[in-house]
């Protein structure tokens, strides 16, 4: 369970994250919506201290990150957590089984020689076959993500954080991020955290969507409640969303 | 914004470019002594950075050497009406001073612009982050490697510039001034002791800590997509430059003052 508290971030004087609070339980996929700007990337990052909030706690499992003091207690607390980036972020010199396995080294104890099939295991896991040995530059954007979510996976992670997971993409690829997402939850049972502007992902795969807005959380509620909300701002997101799309 | 204003605005920009750059040599050193070195990555770039520049540092010595020999030869030849001591002044020019310095110009341009456009590039589409999130870190799997690599290839491609560059002092010597390869030689081995091999040897140690410091740093803080990377890019080659230029002066200085002329 991660439990967020009183969480504020400034950047510049303004307060991107102001003073929220969340908890999220055990395998469900909780969602963050709004629109660009709001600190919907800045709440993940602080998740796993890529970046350093102001003040306020984050327990995971019992235990506040926020607290840790060295690199190897904070190196500790990330194994838990697989992290898809918006464009991917796999290294472009390294080919495809490389990325995937890449954190192996790091976050586990799994020796070398069994790396190449857990490769393949995880590649196959997202759809994915015979791309072993590609370089990241011969791949389509949908299947770099793909690649992403797998090297995300690879150390079985019990939490994975995604950003904008649908961005860039064609409806096709988007549809297949959005099933691999809720079988990665139903499957392996690993909790969620999206970070998304795309309500169509947040209302299809979500247990639960919080509305982020101005640094503040202003609805947090199941997708069905949500979608009737009486609170403007969110009212004018879904509309203004759903008219774009048309 | 006035005179004071714009003072100040600078004195703070030099300042948190200089903590930073602290605080990541100190990170590099930390995890220098506490993460098991990346061995493939330090012989990757090491021969990368070699490589990459083997050529140019080929050409510029070879021709540093041949225009030494014929300025030193013409001007004796004029003032003396004989080229005197060419060996001697290729030899010296090269070893204590061109060699070193030309070498680590060439390698800041070559190799130093490719290290801060790649980490650069890094930053902007969050392969750095990507890495804090698998279990390392930019110290352990970018910068280390990196410091190596220069500081194992840099004194490398001096000494091959020695070479290179005598060599080349040696062809127009022979070729234009019709001096006898003995006499040549004889003029270098003479008057040339360790301590002035060493004296530039010693430098291109420095020559290389600088390079990689400022190309990982540009690197490391770039901003603003490609256009980021490539200012960052020139700023790193430029800034390399300059400090080279300058710390040859200190450091040479320092060892003339120890006795190593």
């Amino acid at each position: 369970m991660i439990e967020v508290k009183n969480l504020t971030k400034i950047y510049d004087s303004k307060k991107v994250l102001n003073d929220i609070s969340v908890d999220i339980e055990n395998g469900e996929i909780f969602t963050i919506m709004g629109p660009s700007g709001t600190g919907k990337s800045t709440f993940i990052k602080s998740v796993i201290r890529l970046i350093e909030p102001e003040s306020g706690s984050i327990i995971v499992d019992g235990r506040d990150i926020l607290k840790a003091k060295s690199e190897f207690e904070i190196q500790n607390v990330r194994k838990n957590f697989g992290y898809l980036f918006q464009e991917g972020a796999l290294f472009d010199s390294l080919n495809v089984w490389e990325n995937v396995t890449f954190g192996l080294k790091y976050l586990t104890d799994i020796p070398k020689e069994k790396y190449i099939r857990i490769a393949k295991e995880k590649l196959k896991l997202v759809g994915l076959e015979n791309i072993e040995y590609k370089k990241i530059n011969e791949l389509s954007g949908g299947m770099k993500k793909r690649v992403a979510l797998a090297r995300a996976i690879a150390h079985n992670p019990k939490y994975i954080l995604y950003d904008e997971p649908t961005t860039g993409l064609d409806p096709i690829s988007s549809d297949i991020i959005i099933n691999l997402i809720k079988e990665m939850a139903e499957k392996l049972k690993i909790t969620s955290i999206v970070v998304t502007h795309d309500v169509k992902l947040a209302l299809t795969i979500s247990t639960r969507i919080g509305m982020l807005f101005n640094g503040k959380f202003i609805e947090v509620n199941t997708p069905e409640k949500i979608k009737e909300s009486s609170i403007k701002e969110v009212k004018d997101f879904i509309e203004t969303s759903f008219i774009e799309s048309k | 914004m006035n005179p004071i204003s714009r003072l100040g605005e600078i004195s703070i920009k030099i300042a948190l470019h200089l903590g930073r750059t602290f605080f990541m040599v100190k990170n590099v050193l930390f995890w220098l002594f506490h993460s098991k070195l990346e061995k493939n990555e330090i012989f990757k770039q090491t021969v990368r950075i070699g490589v990459d520049s083997l050529g140019v540092t080929t050409l510029t010595s070879l021709f540093t050497g041949m225009v030494l020999a014929l300025q030193s030869g013409y001007t004796s030849k004029n003032l003396f009406n004989e080229p005197l001591y060419v060996g001697t002044v290729v030899g010296f020019s090269l070893v204590k001073e061109l060699a070193p310095v030309l070498t680590a110009i060439v390698v800041s341009g070559r190799a130093g612009s490719s290290v801060t456009a790649e980490i650069g590039t890094m930053a902007v589409t969050e392969q750095i982050d990507a890495l804090y999130t698998l279990g390392t870190n930019p110290s352990t799997y970018l910068l280390i490697p990196r410091y190596f690599a220069f500081i194992i290839a840099l004194p490398i491609l001096t000494v091959f510039a020695n070479i290179v560059g005598i060599f080349g002092g040696f062809l127009v010597s022979s070729i234009k001034l019709s001096i006898p390869s003995s006499v040549y030689f004889d003029d270098i081995l003479q008057f040339m002791e360790v301590k002035n091999f060493m004296h530039g040897f010693i430098k291109t140690f420095f020559f290389a800590f600088t390079i990689a410091t400022v190309s990982c740093y540009k690197g490391l803080y770039t901003e603003g997509g490609a256009e980021g990377v490539g200012r960052a890019t020139t700023n790193s080659v430029v800034l390399s430059m300059i400090l080279i230029l300058a710390i040859d002066y200190f450091v040479s200085s320092f060892l003339v003052l120890i006795g190593i002329t």
